[in-house]
């Protein structure tokens, strides 16, 4: 059997502890050591992606303990296409880091190293148990990562962060006993079979800890009414940080539909598909939320976080939709969104670095150094993340439109998703227009921007337009993705007869 | 027994709450304390109640189900160094916001109480 699914567990684990013990030597080593440990990542995370393709579901028994009962890493199409997304997005992150911009704490590129190991970590378990531990860690990774850099905004948002989310911990616990408590598993496929046969006198029970695991879930994808948190802590964290954080909403999304089409989906007898109910109008009014947010937003970075919001709200639509191809749509949208969001960032930042004292708040300033550059650049970002053709959320908003076409719920998506896209158009283009255009007679004195820099936020870019023209593996790739979710009972046969390698015992 | 524990669940459970809905850093994290404490006790009775058995099999009559305390083993460790990080955190706010209100600021009615 193949260890290949635990690397991108350890390749960051091992890159983070050796850039701590290095803690100190030259900014030049950290940022080689760091980088090179990417790449190996995005090695791994392509090979992984190539192997799910295929369709199998490979899974890998930690410390050769077979399931039920030992802790499992499970590859399936899922968990490779997140891996993937996730390693892609921090090489670019990083990339733009160490141009300059992973100052003044030199320990970024250790913590972020761990933040990708808890993130991988989630994608990849089997384990609801296991799931949890690599919410801590990744949790706080990011709390460290928050606050990199200091100041008294960084301070309060990430006071706001870090509180909500410890009593989101202790929620998923509750919710993590209560599952343990009536089905006697932890396993997620183990879960399934024995939430399948859930008794009506366990039906309440069992409703509680799910909706539970929901909340929960809900406050990490930034879910109306739990995003309150979201805005102003990416608002005020560092440009690298914030892009990499367009993972962590995903991360909820992820396992609200890991959960709700494995354990509570179709097959879950009389607990069946009971999120949808909820998930339904909260992702709309999360939409809805967020539009209003980024018109209302008086700076550039509070925007681009409300975009985040927006996003949420799409993609928790397509799950409470709750079809083959909602989900698949689901899924293209979530890949774009990453990606595009974490450009906005980090163009955002090279924005403002250009803007002298008035920063990010979007009102009349002196010139940009270089506005036509970042201003093509701001109106591709702008165009790709409103769904405008030819980029790629116009593919995947299409998709997601299409694959509504059944019921009363159609008229609801069609018109909450076109005009949040009309409203994000007019709230981008007065951020717009009032930066580039509306200026003083004069130019800020900046320097220009990072050519390396630049170049990674261009990259960005360009992968939104190979999204959107080379778009045919991926939709044939989330298409065949949605199959298996929606056939769960493959996802469980396939973890449930995996079987411990003979020749290796256990004293 | 079970009602003993369960009534400790829920004082614990109600007391972290109530104290979590206050406006100062300080009630706020004993609040946290409370509720894991609380949590805590919950996953050790996910495994049902089994006084005076031991965790393995064959060693005197029934056992009870050591998962669970591995489970809380592991919530114990996370939640200790949770509130650790959010005291570091709290001391930090106090001393860049000049005052220990969450939000940051400090109004008339909040000096009040």
């Amino acid at each position: 059997m193949s260890h290949l699914i635990i690397a991108p567990v350890l390749i960051p684990l091992l890159t983070a502890i050796l850039l701590l013990l290095g803690t100190g030597r030259p900014l030049r080593v950290q940022r080689s050591i760091s980088f090179l440990s990417i790449i190996a990542q995005l090695g791994v995370a392509t090979a992984l992606l190539l192997s799910a393709a295929e369709g199998s579901i490979t899974v890998y028994a930690l410390g050769n303990w077979a399931p039920p009962f030992g802790i499992v890493l499970v590859l399936d199409r899922l968990s490779a296409l997140m891996v993937f997304v996730t390693v892609v997005l921090a090489f670019f992150c990083l990339w733009y880091a160490v141009r300059g911009n992973d100052k003044p704490a030199d320990s970024l590129h250790s913590v972020l190293h761990f933040l990708l190991m808890g993130v991988n970590g989630a994608f990849l378990t089997g384990d609801l148990f296991n799931l949890f531990v690599f919410f801590e860690v990744l949790l706080i990774s990011s709390y460290t990562l928050l606050l990199h850099g200091g100041g008294a905004a960084r301070i309060k948002s990430g006071l706001h962060y870090v509180l909500l989310n410890l009593v989101g911990s202790s929620l998923f616990l509750i919710a993590a006993a209560l599952l343990y408590g009536l089905t006697g598993t932890l396993n997620m496929a183990d879960m399934a079979e024995k939430v399948a046969q859930t008794t009506p006198a366990e039906a309440p029970l069992m409703n509680a800890a799910a909706l539970l695991l929901l909340v929960v879930f809900g406050l990490k994808a930034a879910m109306v009414p739990l995003y309150f948190w979201l805005p102003r802590a990416y608002a005020s964290a560092s440009a690298p940080v914030a892009a990499m954080f367009c993972i962590m909403t995903k991360i909820g999304v992820y396992s609200i539909i890991r959960m709700y089409t494995l354990v509570f989906g179709d097959t879950a007898g009389t607990v069946a598909n009971l999120a949808e109910p909820w998930l339904w109008p909260l992702s709309l009014i999360t939409l809805g939320f967020g539009v209003a947010g980024a018109l209302a937003a008086r700076e550039l970075r509070l925007q681009v976080a409300y975009l985040v919001i927006v996003s949420v709200g799409t993609m928790l639509a397509g799950v409470a939709l709750n079809t083959e191809q909602a989900l698949s749509a689901t899924m293209y949208y979530l890949i774009h969104s990453t990606w595009v969001c974490g450009a906005l960032f980090l163009l955002a930042d090279l924005i403002v670095r250009q803007r002298g004292a008035t920063s990010d708040r979007i009102i009349t300033g002196p010139a940009l150094r270089q506005p036509v550059k970042l201003g093509a650049l701001f109106f591709i970002a702008a165009a790709a993340v409103i769904g405008m053709p030819p980029l790629s959320g116009f593919v995947g908003k299409v998709m997601l439109m299409q694959a509504a076409t059944t019921d009363e719920r159609t008229f609801w998506l069609w018109f909450m998703l076109l005009a949040a896209g009309f409203v994000t158009i007019t709230a981008l283009s007065r951020s717009g227009s009032t930066i580039f255009w509306r200026t003083e007679n004069r130019v800020a004195k900046a320097e220009k921007a990072d050519r390396g820099a630049l170049l990674a936020v261009i990259t960005m870019l360009a992968l939104s337009l190979a999204l959107s023209f080379g778009g045919n593996p991926v939709v044939q790739y989330t298409d065949a993705l949605a199959q298996q979710l929606k056939n769960p009972s493959v996802y469980t046969e396939a973890v449930l007869n995996h079987k411990a390698i003979p020749g290796v015992h256990h004293e | 027994m079970e009602i003993l524990v369960a009534v400790v669940i829920a004082v614990l459970t109600s007391c972290g709450v109530y104290l979590l809905l206050r406006g100062r850093t300080f009630p706020i994290i004993l609040g946290l304390t409370l509720l894991t404490y609380a949590v805590n006790i919950f996953i050790f009775v996910s495994g049902r109640l089994n006084p005076g058995k031991s965790t393995i099999i064959g060693v005197g009559e029934g056992y009870t189900d050591p998962l669970p305390q591995a489970l809380v083993l592991t919530a114990i460790v996370i939640s200790f160094a949770m509130t650790a990080f959010v005291m570091v955190l709290a001391l930090r706010a106090r001393a860049e916001l000049g005052n220990d209100h969450v939000d940051g600021r400090i109004k008339v009615e909040d000096v009040k109480s």
